[in-house]
């Protein structure tokens, strides 16, 4: 629709109804889904009342996922996947922990693939069962389908990570109103929950990923400063190496994939366990009969998981370096993860920063509950007085490949999105009419060290001697911090443009594709379930422009003031019927004649913005 | 939306001096997202959600040339019609680039030697070396014409803070 919901002050727009929408974290090790209720952010536990959901996914007789899926993990090992999202947006060789799943890898251009009993399954695929389990408990909690999904990412995915994501979900049939960082959603959620101002760290120690984030918070105004971390370091590690001490100090032979997966569940439930008690023992009986039975305390695993909670610091470090603060001018520190509750890294963080940590917050839920207000928000359920904005980063730079191998960034990192760059490159020789564009990803100098995202050719460029051609080159990266690059050529009026949108494994079509296979629906309810999404849509577009021309009407002439309303007439006409096409039709034509209207009213709000006098008072 | 041929500065409303008053800038800036960030705009149409990412977008690098005092002076130029970074004329005094050499050399064996202490007190020098740039750029910018000496410490500056960059990326890899 082309009309903007621009909130006047002290004027009620007609009431909307409520629509639904989550947010999700999709986790390593758990995942969430939350809601915004009355008002108040509110995880959505499932028919047994647990709230986490294992992100666990076993390819059996049928797919399970969650605790049914876990159960069966020591038993089953090759086709029950755990920790999938260390795998989402990577190849094979980007896995320098591969051996430690126990899985059959199949090596695919760019993607790493699992060999399950049921076929070939890739992380984006996955991922998306996990989804679905959390978008039909978000369903039936919520008694319909949902508006649309924020779903939480690590600050510090990449851009082929963040697409893998975003594809999951929509696979899963999600509508992505955002993907969301994680330690922003934590701050969000603790920020409007203790009315805090100041300069604040989230230190956001996952199952599988570790991000810092130093955040501004000020007059509702989130603006994340910097931030930095490790998308392969997490509680899993941690996990690991009290795996390797069993291993280390019990002598036991060769391990079966299932005694790995055991004794591996093993060693997390004494780290868990270490939380609260000094020691904690590990009992298990391998498949072989033989049995062990170890105690680990605290002090041992302090000891072999220094080097882990050290490595956590370096990025504590860059990101205060980049935000040009030290220690001190922190305000506070949010923990996130449960990780987190490990005492040895409560301890390094209140020794690097010279404070108790801030804890207040449940550490599994908090960056659901921030998805679930910022999704809140993103449907439209902005309530009164609600009036924050959030101001988030690019966690890696961005940039091409030049002559040498070498990198030219173009959009460095902990810029603020969404953000557009462009530069201007020419062509090397004579007559060149071709031109290959590498686009990367990372900080290093040389492009074999940097992450590769795309990689596509400006075809047509006007043959012209060496360094004569002028070609534009664009980056735009989105509010979801997802990056799209086009390319020109544009001496004597000539201009050719392509446009990549680099993409994971999974095409629009094919993602079209899986959709259509997965829906159980004959072809009746499709088109049920199509209408019914425009007729959602055009009741929305219909209140919203009936409620623009009540407040902002005087922006219109006569003449075009009898078009929108004889356009909003055909759509109110035809919102009952059953004619998707034409009850289409009439919404674009809506939205055409709105268009000017749209921009006058933008004017305004601008207008307001500078002076900082609102648009009552100057009425 | 906004006017996307306007100046960066009078995008914010400000005098285009390079003196400027950074919570004046602050201010600006957030009250202009506030209007035309994607999230004021997610339930819009696709053409309006497409309008407001360019808008936040500008908003974005307008905010970032002003705010960083060397892009901030490069930009100022740039209205004058100087480009101080041309490739036509790359012209700096002998000794100041003497001077960055012997520099570059410090930080190389200071981060073969993983010494980040060594580091760190070559970067607060780079860094007192441009604040006292930065502030004769005050006068060389906004009270005298013609503009040539400022192109001169635009071009140090760019020299010495992509100097201080590196010396940046050397000291996190030396802690790593």
């Amino acid at each position: 629709m082309a009309l903007l919901q621009i909130a006047e002050p002290q004027q009620a727009l007609p009431k909307k109804p409520q629509r639904r929408a989550v947010g999700i974290d999709l986790g390593t090790t758990n995942s969430l889904v939350a809601t915004v209720r009355n008002g108040i952010p509110v995880v959505l536990a499932d028919e047994q009342g647990r709230p986490l959901l294992p992100s666990i996914v076993r390819y059996g007789e049928s797919v399970e996922v969650g605790y049914d899926a876990q159960a069966a993990q020591s038993h089953d090992p090759h086709n029950t996947i755990v920790s999938v999202k260390r795998l989402m947006g990577r190849g094979l060789a980007d896995l320098s922990d591969a051996r430690r799943f126990p899985y059959r890898f199949i090596e695919a251009p760019g993607l790493v693939q699992i060999q399950t009993r049921t076929g070939i399954r890739t992380p984006v695929e996955v991922s998306s069962e996990i989804l679905k389990a959390l978008r039909l408990r978000a369903e039936t909690s919520l008694g319909g389908e949902l508006a649309g999904a924020v779903v939480t990412v690590p600050a510090y995915f990449d851009d082929a990570q963040r697409q893998a994501t975003k594809d999951a979900a929509r696979l899963a049939g999600l509508k992505v109103l955002r993907l969301l960082n994680e330690p922003t959603a934590a701050a969000i959620a603790y920020g409007l929950d203790n009315g805090s101002e100041g300069v604040y760290a989230v230190y956001d120690l996952g199952g599988g990923t570790f991000d810092l984030s130093i955040l501004r918070l000020s007059r509702g105004v989130f603006e994340v400063l910097a931030t930095a971390g490790d998308t392969a370091l997490g509680g899993d590690d941690f996990d690991h190496r009290v795996y390797c001490w069993i291993l280390e100090v019990s002598s036991i032979g060769p391990l079966s994939a299932g005694d790995t997966r055991l004794l591996m569940m093993k060693a997390r439930e004494a780290k868990e366990n270490l939380t609260l008690h000094a020691s904690a023992p590990i009992v298990a009986t391998l498949s072989s009969g033989e049995t062990l039975s170890l105690t680990l305390t605290v002090d041992t695993f302090a000891s072999i998981t220094q080097t882990l909670v050290g490595k956590t610091l370096g990025p504590v470090r860059k990101a205060l370096r980049d935000a040009r603060l030290d220690p001190s001018q922190i305000k506070g520190v949010v923990m996130v993860g449960g990780a987190t509750r490990m005492p040895q890294i409560q301890k390094a963080v209140a020794e690097f920063f010279g404070q108790p940590p801030l804890n207040n917050l449940n550490p599994d839920q908090v960056v659901a509950l921030g998805a679930a207000i910022q999704a809140n928000v993103l449907a439209g359920n902005r309530a009164e007085g609600e009036d924050w904005l959030l101001l988030d980063v690019i966690p890696l730079s961005l940039g091409l490949e030049t002559m040498g191998g070498l990198t030219e960034k173009i959009i460095l990192r902990n810029a603020t999105i969404p953000i557009a760059r462009r530069q201007e490159f020419t062509t090397f020789r004579d007559g060149q009419t071709a031109m290959a564009i590498h686009v990367v990803q990372g900080e290093r100098e040389r492009v074999a060290d940097c992450r590769s995202l795309a990689r596509f050719e400006l075809r047509g460029i006007p043959p012209m001697t060496a360094g004569a051609a002028r070609i534009q080159v664009t980056f735009q990266v989105d509010a979801d911090g997802l990056l799209c690059v086009s390319a020109r050529e544009q001496t004597k009026g000539v201009e050719t443009s392509i446009e990549v949108k680099p993409s994971y494994g999974l095409s629009d079509t094919e993602i079209a594709r899986m959709l259509q296979e997965s829906y159980a629906h004959a072809a009746d309810d499709m088109n049920a379930r199509a209408l019914a999404e425009a007729q959602v849509d055009a009741e929305r577009i219909a209140t919203a422009t009936a409620g623009a021309l009540q407040t902002d009407g005087g922006l219109l002439l006569a003449p075009e003031r009898d078009a929108i309303e004889h356009a909003l007439a055909e759509v109110r006409r035809l919102i009952s019927g059953e004619d998707r096409r034409a009850l289409q039709a009439a919404v674009d034509a809506l939205n055409r004649v709105t268009e000017p209207f749209a921009a006058r009213r933008m004017d305004r709000g601008v207008a307001r913005a500078l002076t900082g006098r609102r648009v009552d008072a100057l009425n | 939306m906004i006017d996307f041929s306007q100046n960066h500065f009078a995008l914010f409303g400000l005098a285009p001096t390079y003196r400027l008053d950074a919570q004046q800038l602050d201010a600006a800036y957030r009250r202009l997202q506030n209007e035309v960030h994607p999230d004021r705009h997610a339930a819009a149409a696709e053409s309006d959600r497409r309008l407001a990412l360019q808008a936040s977008a500008r908003v974005n690098e307008a905010y970032r040339a002003l705010k960083n005092p060397v892009d901030r002076a490069q930009y100022l130029l740039s209205l004058h019609g100087i480009d101080a970074m041309s490739e036509t004329d790359t012209s700096l005094p002998p000794e100041f680039l003497e001077q960055q050499l012997e520099r570059r050399e410090a930080v190389s064996d200071a981060s073969l030697g993983g010494d980040p202490r060594a580091l760190e007190q070559l970067l607060a020098q780079v860094r007192a070396e441009m604040g006292a740039l930065e502030r004769a750029l005050q006068s060389e910018l906004d009270a005298a014409q013609p503009l040539t000496a400022a192109r001169s410490t635009v071009r140090k500056l760019k020299f010495l803070s992509k100097l201080a960059s590196d010396i940046e990326s050397a000291i996190v890899d030396a802690e790593a």
